[in-house]
């Protein structure tokens, strides 16, 4: 039996995102005296300066994986003298522009209405490249000033800038397996690593290595919308009431390299909407040096039993009026993950005993701006002056206290306010496309006072999605033969509802597979448990669609025997879509699926998303 | 019993090699596209060379394992977060460029220079240990260089092993042509061991380890000096990546005797 080590320190935080990021840079200001003796003293080891470790499970601090488009307010408050000419691909915004992308094909699933509209903008020449600009940007989604970054870059910038302080630890390659909760005090003790030496299962084999125990009296919670201890939390401790994690999102991009002669300007901005699916948005940023980020949301409310990222990736970047921009253009990295949509009104509790939440997973992202960065961080900087504070008050990390303090910076602060604002402004999407928009529109016009309403609604079948385009034998016919050859059934359906074949150049317009070979490839260090596991295997026998496997972006899931879908950690890079795109919900608890999406190692390389 | 040793790795930092890696020329010579923007891992070789090095002084009572590298220095604090965890090891950090393109004889200087510096470091009890080739320095020359700026004769290539007797000597075990290995035996140190990939697999991130290993790590990157590499003299006259290795095409329907038969094409080709 080896025992599992335990180390003590003061602060235990969880992920290495930009919520963390802006609680370790506020903090770690404060921790040493200009002569080189602890501000702070730790209480977990005496003599010693605060003892702050951060735990990441990517192998390095630049994987994170967003497109940054930020106002950049709460970065700027914390680095007033922030200049993005430091920070590779980071620039000002110069130019924004919304753009309504028309269907240049046929394929593209729009209503009567949305057609009836389009056919009324081209009779009255408003399109060019099948898509129309919108003569302004409204306020709320202007992000002018603000700044277009990789987030793998600024995260480099900041964690080099954090260990060179000395002050706080930053460990990659470290995934976290779970909060250490004491039952009988209802209180978060400090954080368990994952074990090492496992097999797939995570039955200890021969080099068997129990995670470490990191006991510490604040625990940082900032694992993001798909983090192990954040759900841990959620489950033990319960949501507020009225508060649900219903809404989602996958964002997928590639970093491009536009090709040479480009008349794009960096620090331009495009948002598009309407194409390649009516439901999903897009978004197309310039870098200095000719690069560009590129990239779709994918929603949950694209009530589409058989949606996918990849693929309508590909056909939002061949859409004309971006085409024109990439043609010519290779890729460099390419990136993707969830996005918690519910915003405001996914907000867990924010502390308790011995831990607090920050950053999107604790529901700070604004899904009527659609920006998350600048938030996530504000809320790590709010944490940082809170735990201060308490600390030099002597007061322990109880859930009043960090009430009286966190909680309450975070309620005056912009980013509830603005939270607010936009915590029912998508709520018509789930009412259609248009009522959507419209009450994006009317939220964000009226400051939250008035927004159209709209309440998920179940998945249609397959037969039923399909049921005006495909004969239900031909139908049932695809999807036996894709998962007879082991792949996903949406490539076929796409090519049977009339999207045009990709015209594959080698070089941007690339298989998914080498999407994830040359945009960053990916790593599962050998000797941890999948993460990714069916908790109960007949519901997947059961289950038709198979919707993990569609939306999984790295092709990680595939069809297995006996319907089973089989995980390949050698390809997943941890975007979690499979955990909401699960349509199994567990009987005991309806908001939990049957893919237990658990903490794990590895995931993409690329420091350039 | 062995005396303990003193075993010095050389090893730096490199761009991941999982990354694509596009050389470009500049006004300051080659160097590699949006190279400080890349992931960057300990050079593979220099891994090893490491990880042999820690199981050695794991069994050698007393012995003692620095790594010096150079490299920039922001870029040198990342990598070795996670390198800490692996093996237990004391920092000496060079702050210097880890290009790929830096002249191998100038970059032996600063190494054995820095080498030569390390308070309480015995000649006759060093193991100079270091990749034998690098994934960047691919000239394969700089560890010979810098074990003769030290005096150290006794040179090993390609090892894939070593094994010490109860004498204090040791047996190496070299890569020669032919998939075998030539057997020596060296009386003792002082030693230059370069290193192809031996025996032991990459050991696990070991938190514990980590927090150790950061006691002097996380210094010796405060004080890492400036190490310039003056490049005088050398001049490129081309630089090109090797022969591209990735040819996807998109074919259906395609026989599996087919599709083995492409690729055993492809493969004589090469």
């Amino acid at each position: 039996m080896i025992e599992r080590p335990i180390v003590d320190v003061d602060i235990a935080c969880v992920g290495f995102g930009p919520a963390t990021a802006g609680f370790l840079t506020t903090l770690s200001r404060h921790l040493m005296n200009p002569d080189g003796t602890p501000a702070i003293e730790s209480p977990a080891n005496p003599g010693l300066p605060l003892q702050v470790a951060c735990y990441e499970r990517a192998d390095d601090i630049a994987f994170g994986v967003s497109g940054v488009v930020t106002r950049a307010r709460g970065i700027r408050a914390t680095l007033p003298d922030l200049d993005p000419g430091r920070i590779p691909m980071a620039t000002s915004i110069t130019e924004e522009r919304i753009v309504y992308l028309l269907d240049p094909g046929t394929a593209s699933r729009r209503s009567a209405t949305l057609r009836a509209a389009d056919r009324v903008v081209r009779l009255l020449g408003l399109a060019r490249d099948h898509a129309v600009e919108l003569p302004y940007v409204p306020a709320f989604l202007q992000k002018h000033g603000g700044l277009v970054l990789s987030l793998g870059q600024f995260m480099q910038h900041i964690g080099s800038e954090l260990m060179m302080s000395g002050t706080v630890q930053l460990w990659p390659g470290t995934p976290v397996e779970s909060a250490i909760v004491d039952d009988m005090e209802e209180r978060v003790c400090g954080i368990r690593l994952c074990d090492q030496g496992v097999d797939r299962a995570g039955n200890p084999q021969a080099d068997f290595m129990p995670g470490m125990d990191i006991r510490a009296a604040l625990t940082v919670v900032g694992d993001g919308p798909v983090g192990a201890v954040g759900r841990q939390l959620d489950v033990d401790f319960g949501l507020p009431d009225g508060h649900h994690q219903r809404e989602w999102a996958v964002g997928m991009k590639m970093v491009v390299d536009l090709p040479a002669g480009t008349t794009l300007q960096p620090g331009t901005v495009f948002h598009t909407f309407g194409y390649p699916e009516p439901e999903i948005f897009g978004f197309f940023y310039v870098h200095p040096d000719r690069i560009a980020t590129v990239g779709i949301f994918v929603p949950s409310w694209f009530a589409s039993p058989m949606r996918t990222s990849y693929r309508y990736l590909q056909h939002f970047m061949l859409h004309p009026y971006l085409w024109r921009h990439l043609e010519g253009g290779k890729l460099r990295s390419w990136g993707a993950k969830s996005l918690q949509e519910s915003g405001k009104r996914g907000e867990p509790l924010l502390v308790g005993n011995g831990f607090a939440r920050v950053g999107e997973g604790s529901g700070s992202t604004n899904v009527l701006t659609g920006s998350g960065v600048d938030e996530a961080w504000t809320t790590g900087t709010q944490l940082a002056d809170s735990v201060l504070e308490l600390l030099r008050q002597g007061k322990p990390f109880t859930r009043e206290n960090l009430e009286a303090t966190y909680v309450a910076r975070r309620r005056a602060s912009w980013v509830e306010q603005e939270g607010r604002i936009a915590e029912k402004s998508r709520d018509g999407f789930h009412r259609g496309v248009i009522p959507g928009l419209l009450g994006m529109a009317l939220a964000g016009l009226t400051n939250g006072k008035y927004s159209v309403g709209g309440e998920p609604r179940i998945l249609p079948s397959v037969a039923q999605y399909y049921g005006r385009r495909i004969p239900v034998g031909e139908l049932n016919r695809i999807l036996s033969d894709c998962r007879a050859k082991g792949t996903a059934c949406h490539d076929a359906l796409m090519d049977r509802c009339g999207w045009p074949a990709i015209p594959y150049d080698g070089q941007l317009l690339v298989s998914q597979q080498d999407a994830l070979l040359i945009g960053g490839k990916v790593q599962a260090p050998p000797g941890y448990a999948d993460h990714v596991r069916f908790v109960y295997t007949d519901f997947c026998e059961r289950c038709v669609s198979k919707m993990c496997i569609e939306m999984c972006s790295g092709q990680a899931l595939t069809p297995g025997p006996d319907s089973i879908p089989v995980f390949d950690r050698e390809k997943c890079v941890h975007c979690g879509a499979c955990l909401w795109n699960c349509v199994a919900p567990l009987e005991d608890d309806p908001l939990r699926s049957n893919i237990a999406f658990r903490a794990g190692a590895g995931g993409l390389h690329s420091g350039e998303n | 019993m062995s005396n303990p040793f003193q075993i010095v790795v050389c090893g730096s930092i490199v761009p991941d090699p999982l990354q694509t890696l596009e050389p470009v020329m500049g006004p300051g010579g080659p160097s590699l596209k949006n190279e400080m923007m890349l992931p960057a891992v300990l050079d593979p070789w220099a891994g090893h060379a490491l990880f042999e090095a820690a199981h050695l002084a794991q069994q050698i009572a007393g012995s003692k394992v620095w790594l010096v590298s150079l490299g920039p220095k922001a870029k040198l604090q990342q990598v070795m977060m996670t390198v800490a965890q692996k093996v237990p090891f004391e920092l000496v950090a060079l702050d210097g460029p880890s290009s790929g393109f830096c002249d191998s004889f100038e970059t032996a200087a600063v190494l054995a220079a820095a080498i030569a510096g390390i308070p309480g470091i015995d000649h006759e009890r060093v193991l100079l240990f270091g990749g034998w080739e690098s994934a960047s320095r691919g000239a394969g020359s700089t560890l010979q260089m810098v074990g003769e700026r030290l005096g150290i004769v006794e040179q090993f290539q390609g090892v894939d092993r070593i094994t010490v007797r109860g004498d204090g000597s040791f047996e190496i075990l070299e890569r020669i042509e032919g998939g075998r290995h030539q057997v020596s035996v060296c009386a003792g140190p002082p030693a230059v061991l370069g290193w192809a990939t031996g025996h032991l697999p990459e050991p696990r991130n070991n938190p514990q380890v980590g927090m150790v290993n950061m006691r002097t790590v996380m210094p010796s990157l405060q004080r890492a000096k400036a190490s310039p590499v003056p490049n005088t003299g050398l001049c490129f006259g081309a630089v090109n990546l090797p022969k591209q290795q990735r040819a996807t095409r998109i074919v259906k329907d395609l026989a599996a005797e087919e599709i083995a038969r492409e690729i055993v094409a492809w493969i004589g080709e090469e």
